[in-house]
Formats: structure tokens, C-alpha cells, sequence
């Protein structure tokens, strides 16, 4: 659902501190499937996930959107092509497509603080304009499949650090997106919690999303559910199994 | 479109609690950009209701005034000037005024010492300004003394004092009789100060302020609307300089808006980078700033209005008076009839707030293009 | 100059709205030279970056200049009282020759304003930015126009000199005062001047050519204005109410007709600029009157006062917004082949009608229940 063709990606181009983070990649990602971008850090693939996720755009190359896949609603969900291309769409465009098809975890979680979990959580649909009442129901019923129901109050500083992870994985499902996107997800949990992460994901291919990690970590790329890992180096792929 | 009402409104809830959560930062700016609201409404509403006084006091003035010159001075004019310019055609009356300054060593004081032209006080009474009351602390019935032009000491008994509806004329005024007048001043019985002048048609005065110059050619007439004019401009003019004056206090608080608007805290940058990468566009950061601008906008701005209102039109305008007013060392308290009209709330609208979104354009969008993926790089 | 506040608020906005819109049209030309929609580059990522500043910028410059518009009116009214003859802001306006033409292109930059702002919603629409180039081409034209505005606003400023004693010696009517008699013939109030320069121009009977020379030369000045006031007011009332009211109905129907049918819409767009001048001319016309119930007060600026109603709030606001929406959606017109824009221009265009509809109804309903309502009656209603 996802192509990418010949995508390079730099950065501080033209000075001295010049670099490509992607040099060259293309990939055809599936729907309803794991994979896993395997690779040392400084690999680019953060990059990668940021290029696929449609938040960064590509300096050369084009990546292409399976029209069919997109998440509800927004702008060019209707149209003839079955793909649409995104390279050179305009901000506002990519965004609104980002937010309805792609959900993000973060390494660092990136929750905000000073407000409280299920503000948190809400915060990914304010953009979209749903009727308040509407959103807030869906939040706290997300929480709630996370046994979170009785935290939406709490301030995200207290929070445990699986049930942090727990909070960024229900803000990333708030829009109901076909794709998650986790970036080095068990890099600040315990095995325990790591297994719990991969079940969530499990949980989640079995709703019909698709998954796209990027970890270096053996728990994660090793474990059963998932289907493809591709390893990255120096912004180059160097291997694909499934 | 109801979905674009729902979204100002989570963003603006959003930016309320935002601001509340920094609060510390944001005081500061609201006491300064307060403050400097005070600053321009203080003296905007200053002079302009001393205009507004200034216009109301004169409406009691004779339409027209006719003095004397010599040699480019001001002299003394004959009372039978009177008569021929009350044969005018279209003149109702013109009548000599006796009035003239008294300086009064004692408080260092000017006094403008007047024979009214209706009910004067007996021989050897007066009726003294509040002003005056208060300096040489004096009342009813107390005596208080002048010194002549022929250098004799006189007594007057205090009658009674001027009720202080307009201070701003009466405050060192002194109501005395002609013969006393003359007395004291040792002024010739056949002049007069100047000639009080009422016309039937407003509209002729300029023909009769023409033909007074023409048949009498060492006079100059003077049209009380020419007066009125004069001293808007007048106040007008001290109000614009105390504001060119305080446009250094604004151009500070402009670059201090600027500065604070581009010093994103890291927690800031942090959470906008955040917002920018679950979904939140460029424009709805830009829009979160903006209700930011309003929401500080909005409470310095009726913060320092009302200040503004309170020290002029019940604290008198302490701090600005002495610049705005000064002629005369005898300071008048008087209350300034509160007036304010949305004509002067714009004015000060334009160069408040105004120049402060100004400033705040640039740093909000620089704040806004953090690039999604910034979050994830770092 | 007279250091009135108001004066000094004026010129700080135009100042500020001044600097944002050439600080926008300084990025206008960069990207006009370097756009390139299909490159990745940094230098195309941070163009489209500063886009997003120079909406910004444009949205609060048409807000400021719409501020400044009802400002400038209200200072020259306030300002009325130093000037001789000035009865209000239309003598003061007249106390030099910067005043209406500093009022006119305030006007047009509004409206330039708006327009520019309607383009920019519909670029946004689609996702390749199919009129970025224009879009820029026509700030930079808005560009030189503001500046002129701003030049020509501090010029009346700066020429105005109040009718006060400036001398303890002289007075208006002294002989020592030059200009006496000139202060005389300032006295003359709003109407009467103009019926002084339409004896002036008949008596001399131009030739059409020299009238237009002169109308030319005296676009900076006063005097077009004030052969246009004549034209106004010998205009017999009859013909200026059958030119408003038809121009009118050609808007409505035309308007109707597009939103109905999707035809007549530059033929709309036409008809809606054309009632915006036909209904400023009938303003000083006949509409004017019928408020102040005089026959000969005229002036456009007094209907902005208390004493009125407020009235001409309702009425300029809703004039201008029809107009700007009206003409939007003929500026749209030559946009309706593009293929990003096929979604999503023609509902914008009947949005925009439907909204010019509504506004110059508005204005309408204002006016003719005013005219219908009151007993003053010009011998025609």
C-alpha cells in the first residue's frame, strides 16, 4: 500500500554539514502486515519511518499511497487514481492525510505535560473537528481497552512507564488509523513490558492495521507475529527477509 | 463550517490552558503591556476631555471680543468704542469688560481679577476663586488685602466663594466691584479692558469683525470659535507630544513583545514540535498564537483602559497634570467630567495593540514551521 | 503637522500595514523566480514555509486597512473644528488636496486586499498550488498602491495647517492675517462649494478633451472629485434611483442565475463592481437624504454618526463585503480549467455569490425601508 521509489532524503544540504539520512531506498510495503526496519541507530531509519509515515517530504524520489487505504474522510480520499502521490503535496494536504492514516509512537513518547492523560489522548482529533462530545466518548473507550478508564484524570508525570506507553499507544489509535508507526518502542521498557507491547501489535494486525517498527532490539524484530523485517544501514537497505 | 467552529474551539481551549500553565511568563507581559495601555489612554482621555471642558467653558464666552493694540500691544480701550460698535448692523450689544491680573507676592500667584457683568459685589467686597481659598487660607467673611498701583494697601471682606463647577477659569478668580477695580488698579475711568460683543446671525461675524477693523483700525476683533479652535489645537498638540513622548515607551514594549514572543521556552518548543508531529498543522500553531494574542491582548488591554479611566477621571490625571496643563502655579483640584468615546478606545486600540500583534507575527510563525519530524530526530 | 491622536494612530498603522505588505511582496518575488512545487529541496520546503507568513500578514493587513478606513473617516470628522468652514469629516477631507484621494485608495486597497485573500483561500484548496504565481504577481502589484496610500495619507497630514491665531498680534480679520479673504470664501459650506465649481466649470465650457485633461491632472487634487460632486448632485433624482435600482435587479438576477445554473457568472461579477459604484453615487445622491431628511445634505461620512443611527455601518459594511465577494468570483473565472481546482473552485464561486447576494440585500432592504418608511419624500416615492 505504501511504495517508495529511489527516496533520498538529506539534510543541511549545500554546507558543510551535509548528509543523506536515505540514500536510495525502494520498498513496497503491504497492507495488514508487521515489518520491522531493523538497524544499528544512525542507520536512518527514523528517517525512513518519518519519509513512509508522510511527515517528512523526500529530497529526491517519489512515494505513492494505496487511494484505498487511506484512513476516513479528508481531503483526496475521493479521486480516480487508485494512487496518489505525495511527494510534492503541499502541507496542509500531507498532514490530513497523516492524521487520518498514520498513528505515531514515539521513542521518547512525546506525551504533553502539565495536562492530564486523557487530554493527551484527545489531542490528535482537535485538528479534524469532530463534535467534542463524540471524540471524548471514543477517548475514554480507547483508555479503556487499555485498562487505563480509571487514569483519563491522572497528569501523564505520574504515570508508570508502561503506562505511559500505554497512553501514546491509544493517542496513536485516536483517529482510527490503518497504520501504526512505532519508533524504537521497547527502548525504556523491561522485557515484560516489551512482550505486552507485541501483543498490542498482535491485537492490532488482527483488527486489519497495518504495522511499521523500527527497533534494533532482538524481542521486537524476532517475535512471532511479525512478517518482514528489512535491515537498514547507512540509509541504504541491506537485507529483507520475511 | 461546523467543523471549523469546533476546531477554533478545542484549539482555543487548548490555548487557554497553555497559558494558564506558564503562568509566570505571561504576568510579566500582561503588567507591561498593561502598563503602556495606561500610559497612552492616561493622557489621551486627559486631553481630550480637557478640550471637551475647555469647549463647554467657552461656550459662556462672548461671541466675539474686541481689543485694543498699540504698537503691537495690548492696551487699554476706550469705553466709547463701545457705543459705535454697537451701532453696527447686526449687533445686539457690546459692552466694556474690566479684568486684569493681580500678582500676589504672598503665594507667588497670579489672580485674574474680574468686575462680572451681572450682580457684582458691593463696594469693598469680593468673591474669591477656591483656589485662592485655599492659598492664602482665607473664607467667608475673613478679609483678605491687596496691594494697589499707587502702592496703598486695601481690605476687602470675602464674600463668599466661586462654586467649583469649572475650576479650571474660576479657581484664581476674584469678583470686585468697577469703582474698587479702578481703585485698585488706578485705571482710567474711560477705558476698558476689552469689549464684549453679541451678534443677532452667526454667520456675520466675520462682516462685522471686518467692519469693527475697518472703522475702528487700532482694534483687533477676536471670534470665539477662533478661541475654541485654538486650544484644541492647543491640547491636541500637548496630547500628541506627550504621546510622540511616549512612543519610546512603546517602541520598548513592542521589542519586548517581539522578544518574548521568540523566546520559546525548550518546554514550548517541545510541545509544539509534539503537536506538529500527532497531526496539528502549521496553521493551527499559527492559530494557537493568535488566540494567545488575543486572549493577552485582550485582558491588558481592558486592564490598563480601566486604570487609565480611574487615574484621570477620579485620581485627576496626577502623574500627567503638570505637563498637560501647566499655565499657572495655582494647580485647581477639580474632578474632569468623565468622557470617553469609542472614537478615543480605537485610537488607543491602534497603537496598542495593534503594533503589538505586529510584533508577534513573525516569532509566532517561526515557532509554527517546526518540521514534524523534528520531534522524532531528536 | 497637528499632533492629534488620532492622527498619530493613523499613521503607525499605515506604517505597519505598509512595511508587512512590502516585507510580503520582497518573498513575493522569490517565489514567483524559484517555486517549484516537485523539488524536495530545503529552499522549496522553506518557501513554502514563508507562505504560510505572508497569509498571515495579508489576513491582518486587510484587517488593519478596514480599521484604518473607519479611522481615517472618524478623524477627519473630529478634526472638523480647526478648520473654518469645515462643517464635518467631508470639509475636513476637503481642506487639501491628499484627503479623498488618500480615502479612495483606502478603499481600493481593501478591496484589492480581499480579493487577493479570496485567491489565496482558493490556491489552498488544491493540492498543487496552481496560482501560486499569479497570486504573487498581484501582491506585487498591491504592493506600490499601499505605498502610495500611505505616502499620499501623511502628505494630507503634513499640508494641513488648522484656522488658529498663531499670532498674538493677528487674528482671521486682522489685516496683518494673509489669506483673509480666502478664509472668507472657506466658509462656504460643503454644498454651496460645489455648486460654486459647477458655475465655475459652466461658465468656462470646456471642451470635453480639456475636461478630461483636467479630470487627469486633477485626480491628485480635489478638483475631480469635485466635478464628480457637481455631476452627482445636478443628477436628477429619477435617473439615479432607475440606474440603482436596475443595476440591482441585473445583479440579482444574473446572481440567481449562476447559482442556480452555474451561467452568467462573469456577467454577475461585472454587475456586482458596477452596483458598488452606482450605490456609492446613489448614496450621495438621493440615499443620503432620505436619512438626514434634507435636500441638500449630502454628505456620506454623517450617516457614520450617532445621531443617525450608526447607520452607515450596516450599510458601507455590507457594500464592501458585496463587492469584494462579487467581484471574487469573477477574479476566479479564469481559474476554472484547472484541474487541482475542479473540486473544489466552483463551490467556492457560488459561495461567494451566494454571500454578495446576501450583503447587497441587505443594503437594499436598509435603504428602501428607510425610503419607504420615513415622511421626508423627494416627489418620486
Amino acid at each position: 500500500m505504501i511504495k517508495l521509489l529511489n527516496v533520498r532524503k538529506g539534510f543541511n544540504l549545500g554546507r558543510p554539514s551535509e548528509f543523506m539520512a536515505v540514500s536510495g531506498v525502494t520498498l513496497a510495503l503491504e497492507a495488514n502486515r508487521v515489518t520491522v526496519l531493523k538497524g544499528p541507530s544512525g542507520s536512518g531509519k527514523t528517517t525512513l519511518l518519518s519519509l513512509i509515515g508522510c511527515m517528512a517530504r523526500p529530497t529526491a524520489g517519489r512515494i505513492t499511497l494505496l487511494r484505498s487505504q487511506l484512513g476516513g474522510g479528508g481531503p483526496l480520499k475521493s479521486g480516480e487514481a487508485a494512487e496518489i502521490e505525495v511527494t510534492s503535496l503541499p502541507e496542509r494536504f500531507l498532514t490530513g492525510i497523516r492524521s487520518r492514516t498514520f498513528g505515531f509512537i514515539f521513542q521518547q513518547l512525546n506525551l504533553i505535560k502539565g495536562i492530564s492523560v486523557l487530554e493527551n489522548v484527545l489531542l490528535p482529533a482537535y485538528p479534524l473537528g469532530e463534535k467534542h462530545g463524540v471524540v471524548r466518548a471514543r477517548a475514554e473507550a480507547l483508555l479503556d481497552t487499555f485498562g487505563l478508564g480509571d487514569r483519563t484524570s491522572a497528569r501523564v508525570e505520574w504515570l508508570s512507564g508502561g503506562e505511559a506507553q500505554r497512553v501514546a499507544m491509544a493517542r496513536a489509535l485516536m483517529n482510527d488509523p490503518p497504520v501504526i508507526i512505532a519508533d524504537e518502542p521497547t527502548a525504556h521498557l523491561d522485557s515484560k513490558l516489551s512482550v505486552e507491547f507485541m501483543d498490542i501489535i498482535s491485537r492490532l494486525k488482527d483488527e486489519g492495521r497495518t504495522a511499521i517498527i523500527a527497533s534494533h532490539d532482538p524481542l521486537v524484530y524476532g517475535a512471532g507475529m511479525v512478517d518482514r523485517v528489512i535491515a537498514v544501514r547507512d540509509g541504504m537497505i541491506e537485507g529483507d527477509e520475511t | 463550517m461546523a467543523s471549523w467552529i469546533e476546531k477554533q474551539r478545542s484549539i482555543m481551549d487548548f490555548t487557554v490552558s497553555s497559558l494558564l500553565r506558564r503562568k509566570g511568563k505571561n504576568i510579566a507581559l500582561l503588567l507591561v503591556y498593561a502598563l503602556v495601555v495606561f500610559l497612552l489612554g492616561s493622557a489621551l482621555f486627559f486631553t481630550q476631555a480637557m478640550k471637551r471642558e475647555a469647549a463647554l467653558i467657552l461656550q459662556d464666552a462672548p461671541e466675539m471680543v474686541v481689543q485694543r493694540l498699540q504698537g503691537g500691544r495690548y492696551d487699554p480701550i476706550p469705553v466709547a468704542y463701545a457705543e459705535k460698535i454697537s451701532n453696527i448692523r447686526g449687533v445686539i450689544s457690546a459692552g466694556p469688560r474690566l479684568w486684569g491680573y493681580y500678582f500676589d507676592s504672598h503665594v507667588g500667584a497670579n489672580y485674574t481679577i474680574m468686575v462680572p457683568p451681572a450682580n457684582p459685589p458691593s463696594r469693598g467686597r469680593i468673591i474669591i476663586g477656591n483656589g485662592i481659598a485655599r492659598s492664602r487660607s482665607v473664607a467667608r467673611r475673613h478679609i483678605m488685602s491687596l496691594r494697589g498701583y499707587d502702592g496703598l494697601i486695601r481690605n476687602y471682606t470675602v464674600a463668599g466663594t466661586i462654586p467649583s463647577a469649572s475650576e479650571l477659569v474660576s479657581a484664581d478668580l476674584v469678583l470686585i466691584a468697577e469703582a474698587d477695580y479702578r481703585e485698585l488698579f488706578q485705571f482710567p475711568a474711560a477705558l476698558a479692558t476689552d469689549i464684549a460683543v453679541a451678534v443677532r446671525n452667526q454667520r456675520e461675524l466675520p462682516t462685522i469683525a471686518h467692519k469693527v477693523v475697518a472703522m475702528l483700525p487700532d482694534t483687533r476683533p477676536i471670534i470665539r470659535e477662533e478661541m475654541v479652535r485654538t486650544y484644541n489645537a492647543v491640547f491636541d498638540w500637548r496630547g500628541g507630544m506627550v504621546m510622540v513622548l511616549l512612543i519610546a515607551a512603546l517602541a520598548a514594549f513592542v521589542i519586548f513583545a517581539w522578544d518574548k514572543a521568540s523566546g520559546l521556552s525548550a518546554e514550548e518548543k517541545r510541545e509544539i514540535g509534539i503537536l506538529k508531529a500527532i497531526g496539528w498543522e502549521t496553521s493551527d500553531i499559527i492559530t494557537i498564537k493568535t488566540y494567545e494574542g488575543l486572549f493577552v491582548s485582550f485582558f491588558s488591554f481592558s486592564g490598563g483602559l480601566l486604570a487609565a479611566y480611574l487615574h484621570v477621571f477620579f485620581g485627576s490625571a496626577f502623574l500627567f497634570a503638570p505637563a498637560l496643563k501647566g499655565w499657572s502655579t495655582l494647580y485647581p483640584d477639580f474632578r474632569i467630567t468623565p468622557f470617553v468615546d469609542p472614537y478615543q478606545v480605537a485610537i488607543l486600540f491602534c497603537l496598542t495593540v495593534v503594533p503589538y500583534t505586529v510584533a508577534t507575527i513573525v516569532p509566532s510563525w517561526r515557532a509554527a514551521i517546526v518540521d514534524p519530524d523534528a520531534v522524532m530526530r531528536s | 503637522m497637528i499632533l492629534h491622536p488620532g492622527i498619530i494612530a493613523l499613521l503607525l498603522v499605515s506604517f505597519l500595514v505598509t512595511g508587512m505588505i512590502l516585507y510580503s511582496s520582497f518573498f513575493g518575488v522569490r517565489i514567483i523566480k524559484r517555486w517549484d512545487l516537485q523539488s524536495g529541496s530545503e529552499e522549496q520546503l522553506a518557501l513554502e514555509r514563508r507562505t504560510y507568513l505572508i497569509s498571515t500578514l495579508l489576513s491582518y493587513a486587510l484587517l488593519f486597512q478596514i480599521g484604518s478606513l473607519v479611522l481615517y473617516v472618524y478623524t477627519a470628522d473630529s478634526l472638523h473644528s480647526l478648520f473654518t468652514g469645515a462643517m464635518c469629516a467631508a470639509g475636513t477631507l476637503n481642506v487639501d488636496p491628499y484627503g479623498y484621494p488618500a480615502l479612495l485608495l483606502k478603499i481600493l486597497n481593501f478591496i484589492l486586499a480581499g480579493l487577493w485573500l479570496i485567491i489565496n483561500y482558493a490556491d489552498n484548496q488544491a493540492y498543487d498550488y496552481p496560482l501560486i504565481r499569479k497570486k504573487y504577481t498581484l501582491l506585487i502589484i498591491i504592493a506600490p498602491l499601499i505605498a502610495t496610500e500611505s505616502i499620499v495619507q501623511l502628505l494630507y497630514f503634513l499640508q494641513m495647517k488648522a484656522d488658529v491665531i498663531t499670532s498674538c498680534c493677528g487674528s482671521l480679520f486682522s489685516p496683518y492675517r494673509e489669506g483673509m479673504s480666502a478664509a472668507l470664501v472657506s466658509i462656504i459650506p460643503f454644498q454651496t462649494a460645489m455648486t460654486e465649481s459647477l458655475a465655475q466649470t459652466l461658465k468656462t465650457a470646456p471642451s470635453t478633451s480639456a475636461l478630461i485633461l483636467s479630470c487627469c491632472e486633477g485626480v491628485f487634487t480635489g478638483e475631480a472629485l469635485a466635478l464628480i460632486m457637481t455631476i452627482v448632485t445636478a443628477l436628477p433624482v429619477q435617473t439615479a434611483m432607475a440606474g440603482f435600482y436596475l443595476t440591482l435587479a441585473m445583479t440579482f438576477v444574473s446572481g440567481l442565475l449562476y447559482l442556480l445554473r452555474g451561467k452568467a457568472g462573469l456577467i454577475f461579477s461585472f454587475a456586482s463592481g458596477l452596483f458598488f459604484l452606482v450605490a456609492c453615487i446613489s448614496v450621495l445622491s438621493f440615499i443620503s437624504l432620505y436619512f438626514y431628511e434634507l435636500p441638500t445634505h449630502r454628505c456620506p461620512f454623517c450617516l457614520l454618526q450617532k445621531e443617525y443611527g450608526y447607520v452607515g455601518y450596516p450599510l458601507y459594511a455590507s457594500l464592501l463585503t458585496g463587492v469584494v465577494s462579487g467581484l471574487g468570483v469573477g477574479v476566479l473565472r479564469p481559474f476554472a480549467g484547472v484541474a487541482s481546482l475542479s473540486g473544489s473552485l466552483p463551490l467556492i464561486r457560488k459561495r461567494l455569490t451566494l454571500l454578495c447576494l446576501i450583503s447587497y440585500f441587505l443594503f437594499a432592504g436598509i435603504v428602501i425601508y428607510r425610503m419607504v418608511s420615513t415622511d421626508f419624500t423627494l416627489g418620486v416615492l
